[in-house]
């Protein structure tokens, strides 16, 4: 089969961990735009699940750091992070190994990835997950880019990274959901957090919907260190997710919230052909 | 080369719950096995997480540790402010602060 859905949403710690010091008329709207976002993804009936993630330094580090790595074990464990501080339990996430080395295999055909065998999810694929499978019920493949550790993923081979998925799914008989998450604008985990750059954020999605390639590729780092953070440099998962799905997205969501420390985003993109 | 000592200490008890374990007990052997200048040496094993921000560390590694530390989150973002008040800038690392000491962004 191939890929049957495609999505983006956002990851921020703050956004379970700092429930209760967010205005309920802010999180309310956002939590249910994710339950809708975990509605169209069941009844796309997907075998899995592709999280494209962004490094946080939770599984890499200076000392190796890949530019894209995709996790290949039957289970996972997440989150890294204290639980309490996230607010999500510690569990067991399942995996599907022989699914993941098909799909890395196939990947590696165009794009040279690591693979891991070991994995511990934090905020970044743990907040997807405790909305869209808060059973944790389906196999996850986890994707990572680095959007972390200086020098940066190039955005254009966060392109490829796309495309190569695409291409691996294609080949599979596994039907495959690919979400990915991250930023847009902000200032995670320093004293700007709360910082939001609306205007910013509403052109990369408007790109990202039009899936406007040469837009999207145009980002440089300098800018969008300046304009969006260094939280911004995670659009290199959404950059991948347009690039897999090939289609024209529909923003569902978006709101700044700024005890979440983002300007909170949920998205589709349909699989054109 | 020190920055990257003092990160990968952030890193090795972020990830490892022994780690965590071994560090609550005897902080200073932890850091031991660190090539750490007295300054990192000190911040780290007295919990300074505003001076640890302001040598440049890495906020997703910083925030995870002030969270293992017990820190809530508004005592975390203000803890940052005031190692830059006390002393200077961010040196190093793309997580510099580009608010005010007194600009309180999300309220807290
Ligand atoms: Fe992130």
């Amino acid at each position: 089969m191939s890929l049957v859905f495609a999505g983006i949403c956002s990851h921020a710690p703050g956004i379970v961990g700092r429930a209760a010091m967010a205005d309920a008329a802010l999180r309310e709207p956002l939590y249910a735009a994710y339950g809708r976002l975990r509605a169209q993804l069941r009844a796309a009936r997907p075998d899995a699940l592709v999280v494209v993630a962004a490094e946080h330094f939770a599984n890499f580090f200076m000392n190796n750091m890949p530019s894209f790595a995709i996790g290949m074990a039957d289970q996972y464990r997440g989150p890294i992070e204290d639980p309490a501080w996230l607010g999500i339990a510690r569990q067991q996430i399942p995996g599907n190994a022989a699914l993941s080395r098909a799909l890395i295999g196939e990947v590696m055909q165009t794009v040279d990835v690591a693979f891991a065998e070991e994995w511990q999810f934090d905020h970044g694929i743990m907040v997807p997950l405790h909305f869209l499978t808060p059973d944790y019920d389906l196999p996850v493949v986890p994707v990572n880019i680095n959007c972390q550790g200086p020098p940066l993923t190039p955005l254009h081979r966060a392109w490829a990274l796309g495309e190569a998925l695409r291409r691996a799914a294609d080949q599979l008989p596994a039907r495959l959901a690919i979400i990915g998450t991250g930023g847009i604008s902000h200032w995670p985990a320093t004293p700007d957090s709360g910082k939001i750059n609306e205007a910013w954020d509403r052109q990369l999605l408007d790109r990202w919907a039009r899936n406007d390639k040469q837009a999207l590729l145009a980002y440089t780092d300098r800018d969008t260190y300046r304009d969006a953070g260094q939280g911004g440099f995670e659009i290199r998962t959404f950059i991948s997710v347009a690039a897999a799905a090939r289609g024209r997205g529909e923003l569902q969501h978006y709101a700044p919230i700024p005890i979440f420390a983002v300007g909170c985003t949920i998205a589709v993109m349909n699989v054109a052909a | 080369m020190s920055l990257y000592q003092l990160q990968k200490f952030l890193y090795d008890i972020n990830r490892d719950v022994r780690v965590q374990q071994e560090f609550r007990g005897d902080r200073g052997a932890v850091l031991g096995r660190y090539e750490l200048t007295d300054e990192e040496r000190a911040a780290l094993e007295r919990g300074d997480i505003g001076l640890t921000y302001v040598l440049g560390a890495n906020g997703q590694l910083l925030m995870h540790f002030a969270a293992y530390l017990g820190m809530p989150w508004p005592a975390y973002l203000q803890a940052m402010r005031d190692g830059v008040a006390r002393h200077g800038p961010v040196r190093a690392g793309v997580y510099a602060m580009t608010t005010l000491v007194d600009e309180k962004v999300a309220g807290v």
